[in-house]
Order: C-alpha cells, then sequence, then structure tokens
C-alpha cells in the first residue's frame, strides 16, 4: 500500500467528474431538491411534525444509494475499458485503488452532505437538537459505506445490468428496514434481528440521534458501527478483487 | 543469449478451451520479438500471461527470473492491451500523469513518451476526441513511461498509417538496442519482416519459431505470409 498511489487514483477519480460537470451538479443538486420536495410534500398537514421525523432518515439513506450507485458504474467502467487490468499490472495495491476510490467519493460526499443538511436546517426548519455538523459527518460515513459496498459488489457483476440490479437487491430492503417506514422495535421479531446487522440501519439511529437529542454519545457509536461496516466492505473488496482473470 | 522471458510447457484454459497448448519459448534481451498468427490464436492471453493477469495457467514461465506476475516485476513491465486501456474522459496528459504517479515516475517521462509517439502537440486535448489511431497512440506512451525493461505491446500498430508504423518500428529497435526486449504481437504478416525475431503462432501452439530469413529459408519461400500457410498445409 502506499499513500502516493491511493492519492493519485482519488485525484484521477475526482478529475474525471470534475471533467463531467452535469454529473456534480446533479450529485449536489438532487438531495436538496428532494428534501424540499419532502418539506412541501408535509407542509400543510395537520398534528406532528412530518417532515422533523422523516428528514434525518433521508440525510442518510440518498448519500448511501447514490454513492454506491456512482461507484458501482465507475468500477464497471474501469472493467470494461480495460484500465482495470493495465493497473492491476502495475506496482498498485489493491487496497490503494479502492482507498483511492473512497477517498474521491468521500470528499464529494462531504459536498453533497453539506448542501442537503444546510438547505435542510437553513432553509426548510429541520428541527435539530444535537450538532448539525454532525448530520454532515454521519452522511460522508455514509457515502462511503455505499463507496465500498458498491465497490465490494462490483466483484460480483459482470455487467452493468447485473451491477444495476445489485440496486434493488442490496439497498432496498436496507431502506425498508433501516427505521424510515416502521420503527425499528415496532418491526416483527425476525426483521428487527435483521435490521440490527444491516449498515444503514445505524446510519439512519445516528441521524435521528442528533435530530432528537444532544447528546452525542450513542451518535458516535452508531457512526463507530457504520465505519465498521465500511471498512469491513473495503477489505472484502480487496479480497475479492483479483488480479488474474480467466 | 541474455533471456527477459523463458516459459516452458505453458498451457492455459480459458472457459472450457486449451487456448495455449504446451508452449516452450524464450524472449531476449535486445531484440524485437514478433508474435504472429490469425485472430484468435492465443497471441493476446500469451501476453495477459507475462504481465500476469492471466488465470489457469500451468507450466513454468519466468520473467527476469522470477514467476511470471511476481509483485517486483510489475514496474518493470510496459503493457499496451490490444484495446486502447485510458481513460476518455481525461486528456492526454491527465492520463499520463496519473500512470506515471502510479509507477512513480518522474513527470518529466510524460513529455518525453508524448514525442515519442509524436502526440506533443495534442497534450491537452481529451481522449474521447482523439481518432483512433491517436487513442493507441496514447495507450503506447502509457506502456513507454519509465523505461521499462520488458515491453509487451498488443497489436500496438493497428489502425495506423504506414509512415507513423514505420516510426513506431524504429522506436521499437531502439528500445531493443538500448537493452529491453521487446514483444509485439500481430496478425498482419507484413510486419513480420521488421522483427529480429519471430513466434509464429495457431490455435495456441507454435509453427515456427526463429529469425524471418530461417522461416522462410526453411519453408522455400520468400515471404513470411506464404511461409505461414506453407507451414499450416505441410502440418496437415
Ligand atoms: N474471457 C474469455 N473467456 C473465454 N475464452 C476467451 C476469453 N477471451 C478469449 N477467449 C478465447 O481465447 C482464444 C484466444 O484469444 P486471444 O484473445 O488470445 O486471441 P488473439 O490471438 O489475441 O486474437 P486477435 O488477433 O483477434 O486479437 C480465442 O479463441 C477466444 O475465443
Ligand atoms: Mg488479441
Amino acid at each position: 500500500m502506499s499513500v502516493r498511489r491511493t492519492l493519485a487514483v482519488a485525484a484521477r477519480v475526482l478529475a474525471q467528474i470534475r471533467r463531467d460537470p452535469r454529473t456534480l451538479v446533479l450529485l449536489v443538486l438532487v438531495p436538496c431538491l428532494l428534501m424540499a420536495l419532502l418539506w412541501w410534500m408535509f407542509h400543510d398537514q395537520p398534528g406532528v411534525d412530518l417532515f422533523d421525523r422523516i428528514a434525518p432518515a433521508l440525510l442518510a439513506i440518498f448519500p448511501f444509494i447514490v454513492m454506491f450507485l456512482v461507484t458501482s458504474v465507475t468500477t464497471l467502467r474501469e472493467r470494461s475499458g480495460g484500465t482495470l487490468e493495465r493497473l492491476l499490472a502495475m506496482p498498485l495495491a489493491k487496497l490503494d485503488l479502492l482507498l483511492g476510490y473512497a477517498l474521491a467519493f468521500g470528499l464529494l460526499a462531504a459536498i453533497q452532505a453539506a448542501c442537503a443538511v444546510g438547505v435542510s436546517v437553513g432553509f426548510l426548519g429541520l428541527d435539530v437538537q444535537g450538532p448539525v455538523w454532525l448530520l454532515a459527518v454521519v452522511g460522508v460515513a455514509d457515502a462511503v459505506l455505499g463507496t465500498a459496498l458498491g465497490l465490494f459488489v462490483s466483484a460480483f457483476a459482470r455487467t452493468e445490468f447485473q451491477a444495476v440490479q445489485f440496486m434493488p437487491a442490496l439497498v432496498v430492503p436496507q431502506i425498508l428496514l433501516c427505521g424510515l417506514l416502521v420503527p425499528r422495535d415496532a418491526m416483527p421479531d425476525l426483521l428487527g434481528r435483521i435490521s440490527d446487522v444491516l449498515p444503514l440501519s445505524y446510519a439512519v439511529d445516528a441521524m435521528n440521534d442528533i435530530a432528537g437529542s444532544s447528546s452525542t454519545g450513542d451518535v458516535w457509536q452508531n457512526l463507530a458501527v457504520v465505519a465498521g461496516f465500511a471498512v469491513a466492505c473495503l477489505a472484502l473488496g480487496a479480497a475479492t478483487l483479483r488480479r488474474r482473470t480467466p | 543469449m541474455n533471456n527477459a522471458v523463458e516459459a516452458h510447457g505453458l498451457e492455459v484454459t480459458r472457459g472450457s478451451r486449451e487456448v495455449l497448448r504446451g508452449l516452450d519459448f524464450t524472449v531476449p534481451v535486445g531484440e524485437v520479438t514478433g508474435l504472429l498468427g490469425p485472430s484468435g490464436c492465443g497471441k493476446s492471453t500469451l501476453m495477459r500471461v507475462l504481465v500476469g493477469v492471466q488465470a489457469k495457467v500451468t507450466g513454468t514461465v519466468q520473467v527476469f527470473g522470477q514467476p511470471a506476475g511476481s509483485r517486483a516485476l510489475r514496474s518493470r513491465i510496459g503493457y499496451v492491451t490490444q484495446a486502447a486501456s485510458v481513460y476518455d474522459d481525461l486528456s492526454i496528459t491527465e492520463n499520463l500523469a496519473f500512470f506515471a504517479r502510479v509507477l512513480g515516475v518522474d513527470r518529466g517521462e510524460i513529455d518525453r513518451c508524448l514525442e515519442a509517439v509524436d502526440l506533443g502537440g495534442h497534450a491537452d486535448q481529451v481522449v474521447r476526441n482523439l481518432s483512433g489511431g491517436q487513442r493507441s497512440r496514447v495507450n503506447l506512451a502509457v506502456a513507454l513511461l519509465g523505461k521499462p525493461d520488458l515491453l509487451v505491446l498488443d497489436e500496438p500498430t493497428v489502425g495506423l498509417d504506414p509512415v507513423l508504423r514505420e516510426s513506431l518500428w524504429v522506436m521499437f529497435h531502439r528500445l531493443a538496442d538500448d537493452g529491453a526486449a521487446v514483444l509485439v504481437s500481430s496478425h498482419v504478416m507484413d510486419e513480420a519482416e521488421r522483427c529480429d525475431r519471430l513466434l509464429l503462432m495457431r490455435d495456441g501452439v507454435f509453427i515456427a519459431d526463429g529469425t524471418p530469413a530461417a522461416i522462410k529459408q526453411k519453408a522455400g519461400v520468400d515471404d513470411i505470409e506464404q511461409a505461414f500457410l506453407s507451414i499450416v498445409r505441410g502440418a496437415r
């Protein structure tokens, strides 16, 4: 492993994104617009403020989905374009490649999270008890998790079609079980236990903790679980990426 | 003679097919070795073995005295894949700068390699907007970074005009004269005459191995294409 090579990969991925300003704008703007849409939808509803209840979970879900997809597509492109084969024939550790990706997409996620959190709290009046910046930190951890999972599963996808199918297979169940639709402790026993081993649940819990209370002890614990999953996915990704292919 | 590559009993299975079927060969330092044969005979597969990205390899393949694919070899081999393996959405310079950083070579190398493939004037153009021949030259430039000791070039001159092809072959010989081992594949037989030594391949086996002159003489004809055909007919 080498810091120089990891940074080279990250800088290259960012340069590619910079050449594609539309993707960059979509990446930053879409989550903000969706938060605004959510606010508007619940705006005139009487009773409890549903926006305050749902928004934190969405702040966790967006970066996860987006970075999962962006990573799957980018790595598949790298594979089919032959650049992966060339890189693997060079003195590049597999972890250099994976960490480079995680770093680049983590940085993008930081911009994305800062904007989405800024819009939600600044303009849409999201009520947050804990420190607002911590929402962005959880967003970044979550995006890195999405990237790590995308890197891991892309080892199993031979075609773009397969890669896209991993999204409903691996991401949608996590959204259903993360506590957004039904609180996690109100789920049937088995589903609750499944939800306990899915990383997105911890990211959503962390966001909800920040929004709902000013004590941050639980947040750091949940954040650590998310980070742990991300590291595990990166390690699995490195283990499943083969230098030699058939 | 000093050999960059020594292979014995090399066999490779891809899918359910045995693609390389028991090859013994060497690639000497200081020469341009041509790997020639019809489409699908296994040229790219052999090159993938040498750079260490091919799975299901049996037999022994030593590169500079170490098993092919060893970590220490990765910075000593320049590899040109058959399809241009560069980033379409980056400029020529950005592509070379990235690979130079991965290889840990000096940025000055970038200009040298661009000049070598005659792309000096296009450095800031995005690869997507280049012609096919220009793209393949970027691909070649990447393999020249850091003056590798072994160059594995998979059809590097396909789609290029005669003038440029000529100048690239001159460069390959200059690299060999400077002490590199150069292995170039082609399915165009008229490039054979430009090689110091030839490996003629068909269906995963070598049907001839020697200098162009020796191969022609043995077959009793005066061009390599005829020699190839006559050896194939003789083998039937
Ligand atoms: N990924 C793969 N899986 C299974 N078989 C493969 C794969 N890639 C190539 N083959 C088979 O291996 C054989 C040799 O392929 P290879 O690419 O080495 O040929 P080649 O000599 O380089 O041909 P060309 O001149 O067309 O590039 C072919 O018959 C091909 O069908
Ligand atoms: Mg080929």
